[in-house]
């Protein structure tokens, strides 16, 4: 562990502070290391400002524009806003193409660049539209007094709520048109969600689906989660977003649901870090065991 | 052989052409690393920057402009103030030979010309990886001798 390296880091030194996260990522040090490094126990979730915030949506709904003009508010607000954005590694080859910095231009802003820092991620092996080592990231980011980090997910569909598992807040981005009524009424992600946006809100079929939405909420269970309209494009209704965002409660609509999660992940981490795992693929595929008995070797019983 | 390397693929200047810089990202990808691609029209800060918070070990230039002779030694000489020298930096597009040398000097290990087959920049990027000393602001003596 490079003890000089972490002091560094969590002093303001964006090197040091970018070379952990990828040892972290990398598992070269763990965050529980860090944490003894400094004294520091884990983090309870007692407070009631989130400190992490999963936005999430289809591809193409425009999230990461509109996350760009979301981090322009808030640093402007004074707020240290880190973004992890997500993008998905082949499953083929392990590569990536992590290109979501290509249209967060806050960061190009001389007046808050240095309140905002910007990572890209794969997702690696991680089956999730969020690799679970994400959640160490966020915590060693807090310790570096990143007080707001923002992940912004593999472009998801209805079922992915793994990022549930990793951050104090859930948004969905939705975009115009996203079918009819029944759409709203499936059950997944939405569900999830502390609070929806209905981004592209100047093309046709916006303002219905943003009523769709919340009709089909208010027949649920729980509090409504609010509904946003905005146009990233047209910088509007934006600011009332980064201003609902930033304050947005825990809307208890998914604590069972992202605790389910978590231990889910940790489950999949499990498996997929077990030493064995290669020796049992090759078994697998050759028939030589069956899958019960391959969960049973996994789980190390 | 090294695979998940985080390389950063940068366009600076003003240049719209990135059919190159988009072949190689893919290449790269291909290969297993992890590429983060700036977009087009970057200035020398803003891809230092990247560099840095990306913590990438590799940066690579593409320039089709004929600017490469300013833009080019701009980033090397941010990278190191920012204490980046260990970070392995190449180019590529319109390099003519003759300007070649000067970049080098600067601290580009290599310049790949229209016609490098793709198997090359892999094969760079594998022996620089595991080379001493080749960072930008390394004193290490050793260039690639691309076929074009």
């Amino acid at each position: 562990m490079d003890v000089d390296q972490i002091r560094m880091a969590l002093g303001g030194n964006r090197r040091s502070l970018a070379r952990t996260l990828t040892n972290i990522e990398n598992g070269t040090v763990t965050i529980q290391q860090i944490r003894s490094l400094l004294g520091e126990n884990e983090p309870s979730d007692k407070s009631n400002a989130w400190g992490s915030l999963a936005i999430t949506g289809a591809p193409g709904v425009g999230k990461s524009c509109l996350i760009d003009k979301l981090l322009k508010i808030w640093a402007q607000q004074g707020n240290r806003v880190a973004l992890l954005a997500i993008d998905p590694s082949s499953p083929r080859t392990g590569g990536a193409l992590l290109g979501d910095r290509v249209r967060i231009t806050s960061i190009d802003n001389e007046a808050i660049k240095n309140q905002i820092y910007i990572r890209s991620i794969a997702t690696r092996k991680s089956s999730g539209s969020v690799p679970l080592i994400v959640a160490d990231m966020i915590e060693f980011l807090h310790m570096a007094k990143w007080d707001k980090v923002v992940v912004e997910t593999v472009g998801s569909g209805q079922s992915e709520v793994r990022c549930a598992a990793i951050a104090d807040r859930i948004v969905v981005i939705e975009g115009p048109a996203r079918g009819d009524g029944v759409q709203a009424e499936k059950a997944g992600l939405l569900e999830l969600a502390d609070a929806v946006i209905v981004n592209k809100s100047d093309l046709p079929g916006a303002s219905k689906h943003a009523e769709e939405l919340l009709e089909s909420f208010e027949l649920g269970l729980g509090d409504v989660p609010p509904v946003i309209l905005t146009s990233a494009l047209n910088e509007i209704g934006v600011n009332e977003a980064a201003k609902v965002l930033i304050h947005l409660a825990d809307s208890g609509r998914s604590v069972r649901a992202r605790w389910r999660e978590r231990l889910l992940a940790h489950n999949e981490r499990k498996i997929l870090e077990s030493p064995k795992l290669e020796e049992i693929l090759a078994s697998l595929a050759v028939g030589s065991i069956s899958i019960d008995e391959a969960v049973r070797t996994l789980s190390g019983e | 052989m090294a695979s998940n390397i985080r390389i950063v693929i940068a366009k600076p200047g003003l240049d719209g052409h990135d059919r190159g810089a988009k072949v190689v990202a893919r290449t790269l990808r291909d290969a297993g690393h992890e590429v983060i691609y700036t977009g087009l029209r970057r200035t020398a800060k803003q891809i230092v920057e990247t560099v840095r918070d990306e913590d990438a070990r590799f940066l690579g230039l593409s320039s089709l402009s004929g600017a490469h002779n300013h833009l080019f030694p701009r980033v090397c000489e941010l990278l190191v103030e920012e204490g980046l020298s260990d970070v392995i930096v190449f180019g590529g597009g319109i390099i003519p030979e003759d300007d070649r040398p000067a970049l080098h000097d600067c601290g580009i290990r290599a310049i790949f010309g229209p016609g490098t087959p793709t198997d090359e920049i892999l094969e760079f990027i594998q022996t620089a990886y595991s080379m001493e000393n080749i960072g930008v602001g390394g004193d290490g003596n050793w260039n690639w001798q691309s076929t074009a």
